[in-house]
């Protein structure tokens, strides 16, 4: 079993995993960092501004003057506010957001030193249940928060937090229920094997994609469901006490998690790392293994970055929901229509099958 | 030692300290997030004992789900220290002995069951998404329905106490 | 109630049609629109690189005039503070002596002349009310400062280059004011 020999521990194998989680950790703080870049350029375009471009060539040195700027803020834990909790909420937001990233297939395998790499840090047999496992948990970074800065504004965007991500939670599981009815497995990778051969789950899914797409904005607490850091009506929500790197880490953690959510959704419903009209196993003949391994990668990047552009192009888009109306859409509209998508994809599986 | 068995240890050992944390600490609050890390130990005995999927069901369930609920009401109490309402001593002479008592049955049950802790050390496979879907749904079928439908009930029940009685709200 | 006159709208509200409802329509029409601006002109411009060029008949901060041989204009007749409405100009008066007739172009100078930038309103007529052409506007405006002190210009700071010691830089504030009478 694979969690077995993940236990048994392989010298060479914790090695080469070691260096993949860094490697996976450093390359999506790098994203999340130029996501933030990438949000005020894009948002600046869409209002006819021109954006960031001060610090280095195009602004692009923007991310790291305002990580320095964070970095040098006067750190301030409030007198009233539970001092242990008011810590641990920033770092459980992160962990939270990063801790996903183990079970997405992030390529095949490539060939190194003469070892055989496979481009995942864990290919656990319950691969989507994980994620779920971990994004339930990413509530506890918000609640924490905004209990702990004993602030009546932290703690009702706390609340409205947590609701809202149980609340689509529900929904966003459901929708995938159908998908898990179409591949029957749970594991990521093998969902992105079937989606290779047989045409990319988008296909046979719209709806679930759409409902899981809505569901992913209300998880990563997006506009237009950015109720618990809704700046006009909570002052900022739940991070309202946190200064510095503190702060920095829970605007941080919402890039992170957007990146990590794109990456999801392009493996579920948009084949992951299989290139697009091209057929893999005959390229890798001509161009060799190592070559169609990073092309792969590129590919389930370029779909990334195109969700992580759609993250940002609603956000300067559409306006915040009323707390009532994002209660109606999770519990009265998606969870039924989940409920139908999933009735609709069990009764055309039984009928092809039969 | 194995590795497998130095992990037992360990997670055995924070399950029971933040047992015990749950109960000590003054602030309900960190008594709920204790709970949640006594969660999280287990699930990483579910994961030693090859049950993944009951791993990370543990997981989403009772930490990701019923404890933020528990959090949820807990955070909006009044905690003040002094409102406290104090129990009577027969109350509590009453907790401690149904607490002992229960105990008294657990130490008994696992003092029997000896030969069952250590099998469930080996690697077992009931734990797996597609053993325990077979056995729910063939051997265990009309528990498993049995149980959705009382769910079910307590569902409508929650709504229908939560819905306000329409003539109270016309007066 | 009766309205006051005839011209309210009366707003039609009607149950949103199934399309409506779906939002998503919408959304996406939305979307494009954000999406198309992305490629339109911008309405910045890069300040410190590019600068939007002033309207012929802007005013800026005042400049003390000289004539071609370095000689102030200014005979200190006291119109301009007259005219000033905000009050923001004083000045002293004093004699020209025999020694200083290459500094005023007449018997009567300016000893201190100070306009107050901050009571300033910039509204030209000082510019106007001058019988010897030396009072202008130009078209710059007063940096900031981190005192009010800072805002009150003497004449070391209104007086335009000698163009007789620094040639280029009189011609360069000249050629300014030229283009400046021209576009009026």
């Amino acid at each position: 079993m694979i969690t077995m020999d993940l236990l048994a521990i392989n010298f060479s194998l914790g090695l080469e995993k070691l260096l993949l989680i860094g490697a996976i950790i450093t390359f999506s703080l790098i994203v999340a960092m130029y996501t933030t870049y990438a949000e005020r350029k894009v948002a600046a375009w869409m209002q006819d501004r021109r954006g960031p471009n001060r610090a280095g060539p195009f602004g692009l040195l923007q991310p790291a003057a305002d990580g320095l700027k964070l970095f040098f803020k006067e750190e301030i834990i409030p007198l009233t506010s539970n001092k242990t909790l008011f810590v641990l909420g920033p770092a459980l937001a992160m962990i939270t957001a990063m801790l996903t990233s183990a079970v997405i297939p992030w390529g095949s395998s490539i060939e190194l030193f003469g070892r055989n790499i496979s481009l995942q840090i864990a290919d656990v047999n319950i691969g989507i249940l994980y994620v779920f496992g971990v994004v339930s948990m990413g509530v506890y970074g918000i609640m924490i928060g905004g209990w702990s800065s004993n602030n009546k504004f932290s703690l009702i965007a706390a609340v409205r937090g947590a609701s809202q991500i149980i609340s689509y939670e529900l929904a966003m599981g459901l929708s995938l229920i159908a998908l898990l009815m179409m591949t029957g497995s749970l594991s990521l990778k093998t969902i992105v094997q079937q989606q290779m051969e047989g045409g990319w789950n988008i296909i046979y899914q719209p709806l679930g994609f759409l409902i899981f797409l809505i569901c992913v904005f209300a998880e990563c607490n997006r506009t237009p469901f950015d109720l618990p850091e809704a700046e006009n009506e909570l002052n900022f929500g739940y991070h309202q006490e946190y200064s510095s790197m503190k702060l920095g880490l829970y605007l941080f953690a919402e890039y992170v998690n957007m990146f990590i959510s794109s990456a999801v959704v392009s493996t579920l419903f948009f084949g992951g790392y299989d290139i697009p009209f091209v057929d893999e196993t005959a390229l890798s003949l001509s161009l060799g293994a190592n070559t169609v391994a990073l092309l792969g990668f590129a590919a389930l990047f370029a779909k990334i970055l195109f969700f992580l552009f759609l993250f940002i192009w609603v956000r300067w888009t559409i306006p915040r929901f009323r707390y009532d109306q994002l209660m109606d859409l999770g519990w009265k509209k998606l969870i039924p229509l989940a409920l139908a998508n999933m009735l609709i994809t069990a009764v055309v599986i039984l009928w092809l099958n039969k | 030692m194995h590795i497998n068995e130095i992990l037992f240890w360990f997670l055995t050992a924070l399950a029971l300290f933040s047992a015990m944390m749950v109960v000590f600490s003054k602030n309900p609050v960190h008594s709920v997030l204790w709970l949640i890390v006594v969660f999280m130990a287990i699930t990483g005995h579910y994961i030693i004992m090859n049950a993944q999927f009951l791993a990370i069901v543990n997981m989403i369930v009772y930490a990701g789900a019923i404890m933020v609920l528990f959090l949820f009401v807990i955070m909006f109490m009044n905690l003040n220290a002094e409102s406290e309402p104090q129990k009577s001593k027969w109350m509590k002479f009453a907790a401690v002995l149904s607490g002992g008592s229960l105990m008294l049955i657990l130490i008994a049950a696992l003092k029997d069951n000896g030969g069952f802790i250590s099998s469930m050390r080996g690697e077992g496979s009931i734990g797996l998404i597609k053993n325990l879907g077979k056995v729910l749904f063939t051997d265990y079928v009309v528990p498993f329905e049995i149980s959705s439908i009382l769910f079910l009930s307590a569902m409508v029940g929650a709504v229908v106490l939560g819905k306000k009685d329409s003539s109270t709200i016309v007066s | 109630m009766a309205s006051l006159t005839n011209r309210a709208k009366v707003l039609e509200q009607k149950p949103m049609s199934f399309m409506e409802r779906l939002y998503l329509p919408a959304i996406f029409k939305g979307m494009a629109i954000t999406f198309s601006h992305m490629f339109k002109k911008k309405a910045t411009i890069n300040y410190p690189e590019e600068k939007r060029p002033f309207s012929p008949v802007f005013r800026g901060l005042h400049v003390l005039n000289r004539d071609e041989e370095g000689r102030e204009n200014c005979t200190a007749c006291g119109l301009c503070a007259v005219a000033c409405p905000a009050e923001a100009i004083t000045m002293e008066a004093a004699e020209r002596k025999t020694s200083e007739e290459h500094l005023y172009r007449e018997e009567k100078y300016a000893a201190k002349y100070e306009i107050n930038m901050l009571r300033c309103i910039f509204c030209g007529l000082c510019e106007e009310a001058c019988p010897k052409d030396a009072i202008y506007m130009s078209e710059t405006f007063a940096p900031s400062n981190f005192t009010r002190k800072g805002f009150i210009y003497a004449k070391d700071e209104l007086l335009i280059p000698n163009p007789v010691t620094d040639k280029e830089k009189y011609e360069i504030a000249k050629g300014l004011r030229e283009a400046q009478l021209k576009n009026k």
